[in-house]
């Protein structure tokens, strides 16, 4: 990837990472999140991780998404008109963010961690080195992560289950406790 | 692709010591052009027009015949209709959401055609995730598809937006997981890969390989059908509760932006399986001659895809809707674990066989040829049963 396309991508994604946060509207922001996850993924297949570009597309651009688009739904959340949140919140929210980027100054700083461009080896981000990592170098996390996610799934199921009879699914879990 | 822009630089044709990257992208773009100008704009055109005829025959009307022999410009005169209208963006819409949102359908509809595999040459780019740029690209219709709903502000576009949401969401995990026991037996994701690794006889084809690829693809078009929002699966836009869905307050070339894009669709559909399981492209060696190959291939290729795209308007024609309840339980209850258990017993089938089974293709394209035959004989006893007049005649 030539490095004014890397640039050029980059403050695409640095840009609309802002719109996530400075929109008023939560759909708004949502789809500046889908921007910035979308240039993400390009990165990614210009960086011949085409395989994680791909997959961050389906994953994240077309089923989070919509998780998230429901979510906002479902809480009702409105487009925020003022200024909201006490002055000590607004205080330390940017202590907190002013630490963070000192931190990752310093972290980022010493010049064997800066960005360079290179070239990988043939056959980098395919789909079969990325196989060959996940089930040989990081088999036990992989494996570990799915269950952890089929815990979350069986507790999701569990709490949102209608017992027979009862039409509240809040009922149902007074039972079940 | 490469080939030929590498043929072309030496050919001269673009001077001596031209910029290699600029020709390149000048190709690419001319090639694209060609294939939507050409390929898929027309096609969703016609089949538009198609549709009204065979959807009328089959409900025993006559469909548009007036314009043009047969009715055939009819598309061309609605398009000019279409576009002519005024382009109305409602008060209290969200108004720059509401003009991007048919770009971004049309943007999932168009990006596709890059990976289709007309013929053995025939392709603009043959990537070595093809499959998986195919799925990554269809699925960014869900994200037009609700930015319209919800833009449009009104109730019926937002419940049309949510559905189809849900629908798509849902959806695409037995469709992705259909895909996989192909991508075992092959193991690649290009779609030429996926199509060389058949022959062209049905018994070689990965729809007759094995019982779970056989069951993988019916699952994978009646997916796919769901994820375009055909009958019986068109919850978004039902016309009789929703009026047109997301798209009801939409007209004149956005509203037409819309309608191609769902149905050229049909044609991706029918594309990616036939690249799957219907041997895409294949046909035997017949001549050395490699401009009439790919021009058989191409050939073969397409009436595969048009006869898929003709089942679906069978099927839109004869079946009714299905209710939401009813679509959320076949997806999760059935669609999704048939497919973990097609895909485990792939699996274990190249396990056992690695270079596949013949004698089961046989055995399955027999069973296969004798399930149409049955068929053919049950509608041809109710047809005689009813004692109706049926008009063969196809051209009134």
């Amino acid at each position: 990837m030539p490095p004014f396309l890397y640039i050029f991508l980059g403050a695409l994604a640095i840009v609309s990472a802002l719109g996530v946060i400075v929109q008023r509207n939560p759909i708004h922001s949502l789809l500046a999140l889908i921007a910035t996850l979308m240039t993400v993924a390009v990165l990614f297949i210009g960086e011949d991780a085409v395989v994680v570009g791909f997959l961050q597309i389906i994953v994240y651009a077309g089923a989070i998404m919509v998780l998230f688009l429901f979510v906002i739904w479902l809480l009702n959340l409105q487009v925020e008109t003022g200024p909201t949140g006490h002055l000590a919140l607004k205080l330390f929210g940017s202590l907190t963010a002013a630490l963070l980027a000192t931190e990752l100054f310093f972290i980022l700083a010493p010049p064997h961690l800066q960005v360079k461009f290179t070239h990988e080896p043939v056959g980098y981000g395919s789909l079969a080195s990325l196989a060959g990592k996940l089930f040989t170098d990081y088999l036990v996390a992989f494996e570990v992560t799915s269950v952890l996610l089929l815990a979350a799934v069986v507790g999701s199921v569990a709490l949102a289950r209608r017992l027979p009879g009862t039409d509240d699914p809040r009922a149902a879990r007074k039972t079940a406790s | 692709m490469q080939t030929l822009i590498q043929n072309l630089i030496a050919s001269g044709a673009f001077g001596k010591n031209p910029p290699r990257d600029l020709v390149a992208a000048i190709v690419v773009f001319v090639m694209s052009l060609v294939v939507f100008l050409a390929i898929a704009l027309p096609f969703a055109g016609i089949v538009t027009w198609v549709e009204r005829r065979v959807w009328a025959r089959i409900q025993s009307r006559v469909g548009p015949n007036r314009v043009g022999p047969q009715g055939f410009l009819q598309w061309l005169a609605d398009g000019v209709k279409i576009v002519c209208k005024e382009d109305i963006v409602p008060d209290e819409a969200d108004a720059r959401l509401f003009k991007l949102a048919p770009f971004l359908v049309m943007l999932a509809f168009t990006l596709p055609w890059a990976v289709m595999p007309f013929s053995s040459s025939l392709i603009l780019a043959d990537l070595n995730v093809g499959i998986l740029y195919m799925t990554a690209v269809t699925a960014l219709t869900v994200v037009g598809v609700l930015m319209a709903g919800w833009a449009s502000n009104n109730k019926w576009s937002l419940i049309g937006g949510v559905r189809s949401a849900a629908q798509i969401v849902s959806y695409e995990i037995p469709a992705g997981l259909s895909i996989f026991p192909v991508v075992l037996m092959t193991g690649t994701l290009s779609m030429q890969g996926i199509i060389r690794g058949q022959g062209w006889a049905p018994q070689h084809w990965f729809l007759f390989a094995n019982p779970f690829t056989f069951v993988a693809a019916n699952i994978l078009y009646m997916s796919s059908l769901a994820e375009a929002n055909r009958t019986p699966f068109d919850l978004p836009e039902a016309e009789s509760e929703l009026v047109a869905g997301f798209a009801t307050e939409y007209s004149g070339w956005r509203y037409a932006c819309f309608s191609m894009a769902e149905w050229g669709n049909l044609f991706i559909i029918g594309a990616i399986i036939t690249t799957l399981f219907l041997g895409g492209w294949q046909f035997p060696h017949v001549t050395n001659n490699v401009v009439a190959m790919n021009v058989l291939e191409l050939i073969t290729f397409s009436v595969k895809v048009l006869f898929l795209v003709f089942l679906s308007m069978w099927i839109r024609a004869t079946l009714p809707r299905v209710r939401i309840d009813q679509l959320m339980t076949a997806c999760w209850k059935y669609f999704v674990p048939i497919s973990f258990v097609n895909m485990i017993g792939t699996a274990v089938w190249v396990a056992i066989w690695p270079d596949g089974n013949v004698a089961m293709g046989y055995i399955m394209f027999a069973g296969a040829i004798a399930l149409g035959a049955i068929f053919i004989q049950r509608v041809i006893y109710y047809l005689r049963r009813s004692q109706m007049e049926v008009y063969l005649n196809p051209t009134i």
